[in-house]
């Protein structure tokens, strides 16, 4: 039986960093801390470059709780996001050029959000992995972790619960 | 607020770089307790959608507040870091609308300090946020 070619690997890169690119760009807030997404397949890693503007005690110095807080919710949001739209920019359904057009899928909002802080975080890049443990049609949970110099060494965790779009259909 | 008062706001702040680069502004801090403004801005937009300001942003002020309060109280000798935070959000911020938060450090250890918070933007019989979260107690 003929199976359908393959898409050339450029194309499907090109979809799926096209769609990445404009659900965080979308977000004022994460350009504003300046957090990027690098992407291998499905998998995204949060990397949040030290910047003097994210720094919370400067005699240490050490980054302020709510930065690493704000990029781990920042890191659960996308990462939700993400694997909501992943089906989607896969089978063709969602095009990268409308949503880079303004036309972005609603974000899941977030309902609480826990973190545990386990050592200080250091004036150095930090990352962020995010796992999503459950998703339901209305609520999921999220586990992130991240971490910088030392991937077994994490520096903070958090978990979440969000609330998902409505989705039409 | 005295001069004093003022003076120790504006040192506190000031030693702070990210919550000045989010626009906080300390209004009172003593006896573990903590107020603590930061005005709308359109970088701190977590949904484009709507306009409403990132979580991230509110924890941020939370935990700056509630880091205050634990620093303030009259058993906590020195600095603070936080162990953990949690947060629960109850609707979204109105857009355009300042978010105040106000925190309250019920009880202290010689380790932990235990800390209560909750923001509000104009309407203020409706949180827009609360949170608890545990603080260490230095330099004792």
């Amino acid at each position: 039986m003929a199976r359908p070619r393959p898409e050339p690997v450029q194309v499907v890169k090109q979809r799926r960093d096209a769609a990445l690119k404009a659900l965080v760009e979308g977000v004022p807030y994460i350009g504003f801390l300046g957090v990027q997404f690098e992407r291998r397949g499905d998998e995204l890693t949060a990397v949040m470059p030290f910047d003097e503007k994210l720094i919370g005690n400067p005699l240490l110095p050490a980054l302020h709780g709510g930065a690493t807080a704000a990029f781990l919710e920042i890191t659960a949001i996308i990462g939700l996001s993400w694997t909501m739209l992943w089906e989607e920019i896969e089978s063709g359904a969602v095009d990268p050029e409308s949503l880079a057009g303004g036309s972005l899928p609603r974000l899941p909002k977030t309902i609480d959000f826990t973190v545990d802080y386990l050592r200080s975080g250091l004036p150095r890049d930090a990352y962020a992995r995010a796992q999503v443990n459950r998703s339901g049609r209305r609520y999921a949970s999220v586990r992130v972790e991240a971490w910088q110099d030392n991937r077994a060494r994490p520096f903070a965790q958090a978990t979440g619960h969000f609330l998902m779009p409505r989705r039409d259909g | 607020m005295d001069d004093r008062k003022t003076r120790i706001a504006q040192q506190f702040m000031a030693a702070l770089p990210h919550a000045k680069a989010l626009g906080m502004r300390l209004v009172s801090m003593g006896d573990g307790r903590a107020r603590i403004e930061m005005d709308y801005a359109p970088h701190l937009v977590g949904d484009p959608e709507t306009g409403v300001i990132h979580g991230g942003a509110v924890s941020a002020l939370m935990d700056t507040c509630c880091g205050a309060a634990a620093m303030s109280h009259p058993a906590s000798p020195g600095g603070t870091a936080t162990i953990d935070l949690r947060i629960d959000y109850m609707r979204g911020a109105v857009p355009g609308q300042a978010i105040r938060a106000e925190a309250e450090c019920y009880h202290v250890t010689r380790s932990v300090a235990f800390v209560r918070a909750r923001a509000m933007d104009d309407d203020e019989d409706r949180p827009v946020a609360t949170a608890t979260g545990t603080f260490t107690v230095e330099g004792g």
